[in-house]
């Protein structure tokens, strides 16, 4: 019987991350080792294939540019075609703790998505103005959504089980924020278990946040339609096999 | 209205609908697209011949001014035919997405296959495996060459 982490696969998502890429899959198998760690190259145009490579991770390169969905869906596939069970989706800017992850998994035990939060007493990660008030209603509306309490709904840092690897697989949203928010929507409304984990995050490796409030208030527009259009949305369902699997 | 105006209108929507039943017939038009065309160029024809039927349908409606039915009716073609390119290009792109998705997956098992041969092309990136990179290490020393992207 393989262990959790061998039944897991690492997906990190890299656009143009050179700088911080190769520290952060040494460290993926540093801290949990006998993991697997797929790189998906988001269409990069400097070193991050090298560097992930140096850094021994397997790497998926798509030929341009498909956002973060479109990377984490290459992810899934990858995980059902190798028999992947678990997915865990880590930045690969360095502001997740690899560390963390073992807590995630701990919590896959008894829920199909499990969701990093920032915001749930660890760290000293903190946002104000617009785009702390995009997460106040962002966590209101999907925590409802959810049937469970959410603090940090866009957080990139989430595992997700058998269930929720075979629905992203084939559901993954693709178009930008469908990666955070309406895939939360998606596996609410095909009755998967949402849970969420504090974690700590550290400041990013490379790159800095904006902090432009017109940025923030073009976020919080964007966030707020991209939820308004999930919940429109006629919902997925798991097949009916595949749940009492 | 007089006679070269007349002549003007009917030759319009001649021409219009010729263009677009010549790029059909080239295959250069598909019939899905063709049809708020081919129906805008049949209407602009009737009219043209029969301009009396615009004048008939506009005072069918109540619109006042049989100018503002054509302007109306053809803004509301226009609108149509560029929702339906909308849609046609979101279409497009998902498909254009998930080809790129699948290019990126065969290319992981073509670099696996290539791995577990040992006969790894070094003039491609390949080598995802440590093992494929010491080997490719080996190699490139041996014909004195550098890792080139």
């Amino acid at each position: 019987m393989p262990t959790a982490l061998e039944r897991t696969l690492i997906v990190m998502p890299a656009f143009n991350e050179e700088e911080a890429v190769r520290q952060v899959v040494l460290e993926v198998f540093e801290k949990l080792p006998g993991v697997s760690c797929l790189v998906v190259d988001d269409g990069s145009s400097d070193r991050t294939i090298e560097e992930a490579r140096a850094g021994g991770a397997l790497v998926a390169r798509l030929p341009f540019n498909l956002g973060v969905g479109g990377a984490m869906r290459v992810g899934f596939h990858y995980a059902i075609e190798h028999g992947f069970d678990n997915v865990v989706q880590i930045d690969s800017d360095g502001q997740h703790d690899p560390a963390n992850v073992y807590a995630l998994l701990e919590r896959l035990a008894d829920a199909d998505l499990v969701l990093g939060a920032r915001f749930a007493g660890e760290g000293t990660y903190t946002v104000r103005g617009p785009r702390r008030w995009a997460m106040v209603v962002l966590s209101t509306f999907l925590s409802a959504t959810a049937r469970t309490r959410l603090t940090d709904t866009t957080s990139g840092f989430r595992a997700s089980g058998p269930r929720a690897v075979r629905l992203f697989a084939e559901h993954y949203p693709a178009e930008y924020l469908g990666d955070t928010i309406e895939s939360l929507v998606i596996a609410a409304r095909a009755r998967c278990v949402i849970a969420q984990v504090p974690v700590s995050m550290r400041a990013r490796a490379g790159g800095r946040p904006s902090h432009n409030p017109f940025k923030a208030a073009a976020y919080l527009g964007r966030a707020t339609m991209a939820l308004f259009f999930a919940l429109m949305r006629p919902p997925v369902r798991l097949h009916e096999a595949e749940l009492t699997r | 209205m007089t006679v070269a105006t007349y002549i003007f209108g009917v030759l319009s929507a001649l021409l219009t609908l010729g263009v677009v039943v010549e790029m059909l017939r080239r295959r250069r038009l598909r019939e899905r697209h063709a049809v708020w065309w081919l129906i805008a160029g049949t209407m602009a024809l009737v009219i043209g011949v029969f301009p009396a039927v615009l004048e008939w349908a506009a005072d069918l409606i109540g619109v006042e001014v049989p100018l503002n039915l054509v302007f109306f009716v053809s803004v509301a073609v226009l609108f149509l035919v560029c929702i339906q390119h909308s849609a046609e290009l979101t279409d497009l792109e998902a498909k254009t997405r998930t080809l790129a998705e699948h290019v990126a997956l065969q290319q992981l098992r073509i670099e696996a296959l290539e791995t577990r041969l040992g006969s790894v092309d070094r003039h491609e990136q390949t080598a995802p495996h440590s093992r494929a990179h010491e080997v490719r290490a080996v190699d490139d020393d041996a014909r004195g060459r550098t890792d080139e992207q």
